[in-house]
């Protein structure tokens, strides 16, 4: 038996692959291959054939931002003409619309703006909290360690202020990929592998669900995509935090990394070897937002068992050239044709509304 | 195959397709109805496999519509159009030229030509039209005129279906698409194209150019309202006429886009549907050498991933893609040679450039 068969035996006997197998598999495993693994791995974690998505929208509170990523195409320096920090007349309208669509959260998330202080970020959540009944999950690391370091204060006393404003849980993004030496390259003024990192771990320790993202196809190599994983497993077995994990691949439109994006084929062997190496990370979700409504609902047998949010809105991706859209409704369609049952989830992947005509039943 | 299928009932076809025998009408159906998408796939990759390898094939082209005008008036289409109606219209020979000439510097290796069934244009206009793509193109292959078009060619030249092939052969014709078949059921052409010629008459024409010694693809457009028996009437078919003639090159799944079209309250194929018509066709079309993922149906991220569900050839680079896209289609309207090879090779297959009878360009 060769290596790769050995591995794929390992894989497929439920024990824990290590990096450098992980590695293999990603580079040499049939596109099949990968997808049995993966969807092995979702049966044995997610047993109920039931696929789950979320009903949200991505409300950007400021496009100002000094970090000046080069793989985006959303933030605008202070000062420029298109820069904006919302209104609460906007926030209001756009929280009203999302209940009456039956969301249940909002994702809140926004450039690193120096002109916003602690108090700012406060005042918004007990706005939102004191005036409506919706969850929220806001403010990546980057946001959070920004906060605390204009505010001279701990990543805990911060990330405690928050909480008691309001503050739900924290998504995962600002994460691209946690290799400090493609970081340098990409994102040089965005906070560190170990400070992202050092956020999220408070951030459990201090009783908030997070979820974990990875953004690849730019100037990572494949290895640096497994590292990416060994360090956000590392940290899910030391606090157990993280929801779930989520990949998607660089929009190299308007930006200023010049790449060949990345293709289906590429996201479907990373999202595979994700199910395969976070095995203790409960849920994968798949990007429509990034791959379509065709890929994730194919992403369903490579491992995924949610579809994310259905995003009344959402402008950094669609920023960078990108623009699908899937409506609810679409969304169960894609599910159930798929043979699974689709279901209304809310942020802690927990069921709110089973969907109608379900040829099988939720066991929860 | 080592495969453990979540579907037992695709164990049986499992031995069928390793020992090479013949599927059946109740296995297609299975497969069909089977949620066992990653099953169903890596039976159509093992005789995909077989055939071609790692090979992946696609072919530099261009395609030219050269009337939408249309007596049909089939249901599903976007393209076409009545007579004086706006946005109508016919290419006068010259046009034809021109559009040529446009791309005359590009290594194009075939050209997809193809129309609705226009009463305006003569016998001799089909004639021109070949001889002048001939001549401006002498050496690429013709690939003109589905069966429908060649019926309505030999009524308006009064000729019979074998004489009018012999005339289109000589002015330069070497190959037929496949459309035009859509799903071989009367109970759906009543409904959908009811003026269109019926499954017979397609079968007959096909037949007929296969012993002239012209090669044709082959078609079959899901997605509407057809049955799941219907769709493996048809393959099978296809396959009969096949076995008889051995002159169909490849069959291409065409997934149904409503928009536009007086069907427009029906939603899009699912990926589901997409990739198991791309493996059902490899896996119950044993006599065809080649299953194409036509990436301006399904779009080119779905197309990459049907290299590993059964199909070997991504069609063409095209550029201006009409007929797909007035009914809404989102893909591209072209893809460069280099995108089209790094479609391949990113989902780990070796890219070909082929000529229309799959000989290796270079």
């Amino acid at each position: 038996m060769n290596n790769l068969d050995k591995i794929i035996e390992k894989a497929a006997s439920n024990e824990r692959i290590n990096s450098s197998e992980a590695l293999t598999l990603l580079n040499e495993a049939e596109l099949l291959t990968l997808a049995e693994l993966a969807n092995k791995k979702r049966q044995h974690l997610n047993p109920e054939p039931v696929v789950t998505f979320v009903v949200d929208r991505n409300i950007n509170y400021t496009n100002i931002c000094i970090s000046g990523c080069l793989f985006c195409a959303f933030y605008c320096p202070p000062g420029h003409a298109d820069a904006y920090v919302i209104s609460k007349k906007e926030l209001k309208e756009k929280i009203e619309e999302t209940l009456s669509l039956g969301g249940t959260q909002i994702l809140i998330q926004g450039g690193l703006n120096p002109s916003l202080s602690l108090d700012y970020y406060i005042d918004l959540l007990k706005f939102i909290k004191d005036n409506f009944p919706v969850h929220i999950h806001g403010f990546s690391p980057p946001e959070i360690a920004f906060i605390a370091e204009k505010s001279s204060l701990s990543l805990k006393d911060t990330i405690n202020k928050l909480i008691d404003a309001g503050l739900g849980s924290i998504p995962g993004g600002g994460a691209e990929i946690l290799v400090d030496e493609i970081r340098e390259k990409t994102s040089p003024n965005k906070c560190s592998v170990d400070q992202w990192l050092e956020v999220m771990k408070t951030a459990h320790n201090c009783g908030l669900r997070t979820t974990a993202t990875m953004m690849f196809g730019h100037m990572e190599k494949p290895e640096h995509i497994i590292e990416h994983l060994m360090k956000i497993r590392n940290l899910q077995d030391n606090t157990g935090g993280f929801t779930a994990f989520i990949p998607w691949t660089f929009q190299p439109d308007n930006t200023r990394i010049k790449v060949e994006k990345a293709t289906s084929v590429e996201y479907l062997r990373v999202l595979a070897v994700s199910r395969l190496f976070l095995d203790n990370i409960q849920n994968i979700q798949a990007s429509w937002v990034t791959q379509g409504d065709k890929i994730a609902q194919v992403a369903l047998v490579f491992g995924a068992n949610d579809l994310g949010s259905t995003m009344i809105e959402e402008n950094v991706v669609a920023a960078a050239g990108v623009k699908f859209r899937l409506p609810k409704e679409e969304m169960i369609r894609l599910i159930q044709d798929a043979g699974y049952a689709a279901a209304q989830r809310d942020c802690f992947y927990n069921i709110i509304v089973a969907v109608h005509g379900l040829k099988l039943e939720i066991g929860k | 195959m080592k495969y453990t299928y979540l579907d037992k009932s695709l164990n049986e076809i499992n031995d069928k397709v390793v020992s090479g025998e013949r599927l059946g009408f109740e296995d297609g159906i299975a497969l069909y109805k089977s949620n066992d998408l990653i099953g169903v796939g890596y039976l159509a990759d093992y005789v995909r496999r077989k055939l071609h390898g790692k090979k992946a094939f696609y072919v530099y082209n261009q395609h030219l519509n050269f009337t939408n005008i249309c007596l049909n008036r089939c249901l599903f289409c976007a393209f076409s159009r009545d007579d004086g109606e706006k946005d109508a219209f016919a290419l006068s020979i010259d046009d034809v030229r021109s559009r040529l000439m446009e791309r005359i510097n590009e290594p194009v290796r075939e050209l997809h030509v193809v129309g609705g069934l226009n009463s305006s244009l003569s016998f001799d206009y089909y004639i021109e039209l070949l001889n002048t793509i001939k001549e401006v193109r002498p050496d690429s292959t013709i690939k003109a005129f589905t069966a429908v078009e060649i019926d309505h060619i030999a009524k308006v030249g009064g000729l019979s279906i074998e004489e009018t092939i012999a005339e289109l052969k000589k002015a330069g014709l070497e190959m037929i698409p496949g459309g035009g078949a859509e799903v071989m059921s009367d109970r759906v052409r009543k409904k959908l194209f009811p003026r269109k010629i019926d499954s017979n008459r397609w079968l007959e024409i096909m037949e007929a150019l296969h012993s002239a010694g012209l090669t044709s693809n082959a078609t079959m457009l899901y997605g509407h309202i057809e049955t799941l028996n219907e769709r493996v009437d048809h393959l099978i078919k296809l396959r009969e006429l096949q076995d008889k003639t051995g002159g169909f090159t490849a069959f291409i799944p065409l997934a149904f886009h409503s928009q536009n079209t007086r069907l427009s309250h029906l939603p899009s194929t699912t990926a589901f549907d997409d990739l198991k018509n791309i493996a059902l066709a490899r896996l119950m079309l044993d006599n065809f050498s080649h299953i194409k993922a036509y990436w301006v149906m399904i779009g080119e991220r779905l197309a990459q991933v049907g290299l590993s569900f059964g199909a070997d050839d991504l069609d063409g680079t095209i550029i201006e893609e009409k007929i797909t896209h007035m009914a809404g289609a989102k893909s591209a309207k072209g893809l460069t040679r280099a995108q089209m090879e790094h479609l391949i090779s990113s989902a780990g297959f070796t890219p070909v450039e082929r000529d229309s009878f799959y000989g290796k360009i270079g």
